[in-house]
């Protein structure tokens, strides 16, 4: 008995001993700033910056290989309790983002080419060539971008298309990446005119497949600003640099644009989508 | 020669740690999601097995055997292990910061894992040498990994598969290990013991 307890004793006191010259001899000196980003960051390793987590994030900033702005869901504030840890200016004023769904075909308005029945998951339904709805660029509405959000800041609204909540949505940007037909935008959160339609078919096919598509008629180009909306490969695009307004909606004959304030709450939107059962 | 290769093998296949011995199961459903994860989680029970099988042997042939102390094996085995994970991870971060960040936030998840504990108790059991042990912990530690890399690449493809509601998550894991195990059962025989 005595044997084993001097044994194990001496064993774990020579281990630690070892442990402890180790720990001397191979030191290796770690920048106080990291852990100081790190405590700044809001620590939802989402992988929003494009870096595996919040602590490497923190090693680049503390490095100054990242700029203090760099995370995207800490916005302002923690851009600016960044910028005093580093030392550097930081003017802040940037407009908040906001992920939104360019696409409002809903079942009730777009065409579906064939019934599918496979794995309930836009990237699976999209394998299958590009998934049932007959518009190539629509929302397949199967919520891959509702199951990837880790802020649960998205929702399928009875209508099955995605809305996003703006009180939780950091802009993070996975859904963005995870849509497999690319149709969801980061967009400033104060901006109120959308074209909500991500077709590059021309008129004539958009009219046959979907209630609420842009024709390419061109009417919103001429009406809005210079340079507010553009065409793109038969789209108008709003470019959100440019300040439209409410009026330009009102020209459009597919009722593609529309008027919302984007920090509504997404009640709201949920509320309109099955009232109407239709187009917001 | 003969023999080495005849203890990889069996190592591998025939004893597979994971799927024959029932070892080191809690890595094996846990970091299996993904491939990458598993890659690495594979690439530090290589490296800590195979160290830790010629450690623990010199130290049962020069401390415990000439001491008497050989009913303190398992005890002693676990903290000889966990320290010299430690020492290791301690020298790789300052030495090799590339190997560290490939291995680094495995090596602790492994220190006190069963199927390390395991391959030292059973080099002693087997009364193999100093090559053998090294050899026998190597091959147990690439059968681990390759297990690792099967059931993750199953586990990734089940991701898009529609599971019934109560067999999500672990249990159809559960259910996949399982019919991996029974296929790995129709090595036996290949390697006469």
């Amino acid at each position: 008995m005595l044997t084993a307890v001097i044994a194990l004793s001496a064993l774990a006191l020579f281990s630690s001993f070892l442990l402890a010259v180790v720990a001397r001899a191979f030191a290796v000196p770690v920048n106080p700033k990291i852990e100081e980003v790190e405590g700044a960051l809001p620590g939802a390793n989402c992988g929003g910056c494009g870096l595996p987590g919040c602590s490497e994030l923190a090693r680049r900033i503390a490095e100054g290989k990242a700029d203090v702005d760099a995370c995207p869901v800490g916005g302002e504030s923690v851009a600016l309790k960044l910028a005093a840890i580093m030392g550097k200016a930081f003017e802040g004023g940037a407009v908040r983002k906001i992920a939104l769904v360019l696409c409002n075909g809903n079942d009730q308005v777009a065409e579906k080419r064939f019934h599918y029945n496979g794995v309930r998951d836009c990237t699976s339904a999209a394998m299958l060539f590009g998934g049932d709805k007959a518009c190539l660029y629509g929302c397949l509405g199967l919520g891959t971008c509702v199951g990837i959000c880790p802020f649960q800041a998205m929702r399928m609204l009875p209508n099955g298309l995605p809305a996003v909540d703006p009180a939780k949505c950091t802009a993070c940007g996975k859904c963005v990446a995870a849509c497999p037909k690319k149709i969801i935008k980061l967009v400033p959160i104060d901006k109120r005119v959308h074209i909500l339609c991500s077709s590059h078919d021309k008129g004539a096919k958009v009219r046959k497949i979907c209630e609420v598509g842009c024709i390419a008629c061109t009417k919103c180009v001429k009406e809005a600003p210079e340079g507010a909306i553009t065409m793109h490969d038969n789209l108008a695009v709003v470019s959100y640099d440019f300040d439209i307004p409410d009026a330009v909606a009102a020209c459009c004959p597919m009722n593609t644009i529309h008027v919302r304030a984007l920090d509504g709450a997404i009640e709201r939107l949920e509320e309109a989508a099955s009232v109407s059962g239709g187009a917001l | 020669m003969k023999t080495l290769i005849l203890i990889i093998v069996s190592a591998v296949f025939v004893n597979n740690f994971v799927l024959s011995r029932f070892l080191g199961i809690c890595p094996f459903l846990g970091v299996s999601k993904r491939i990458k994860t598993a890659a690495g989680m594979s690439a530090a029970v290589i490296f800590v097995m195979t160290m830790a099988s010629a450690a623990t042997w010199l130290f049962y042939e020069y401390i415990l055997v000439p001491f008497n102390l050989v009913y303190l094996q398992t005890v002693t085995f676990i903290l000889v292990i966990a320290a010299l994970v430690q020492v290791v991870e301690t020298v790789l971060l300052k030495k090799s910061p590339t190997l560290y960040r490939a291995l680094g936030i495995y090596l602790p998840l492994i220190t006190t894992n069963c199927a390390v504990l395991g391959v030292a108790v059973l080099n002693i059991q087997k009364e193999y040498n100093l090559v053998e042990t090294t050899v026998f912990g190597f091959g147990a530690a690439v059968g681990f990994g390759f297990a690792m890399m099967i059931f993750s690449g199953i586990r990734e493809r089940m991701e898009l598969c529609d599971t019934p509601v109560p067999l999500r998550g672990t249990a159809i894991g559960l259910v996949t290990a399982g019919l991996l195990s029974l296929a790995f059962m129709g090595f036996t025989g290949l390697v006469k013991q």
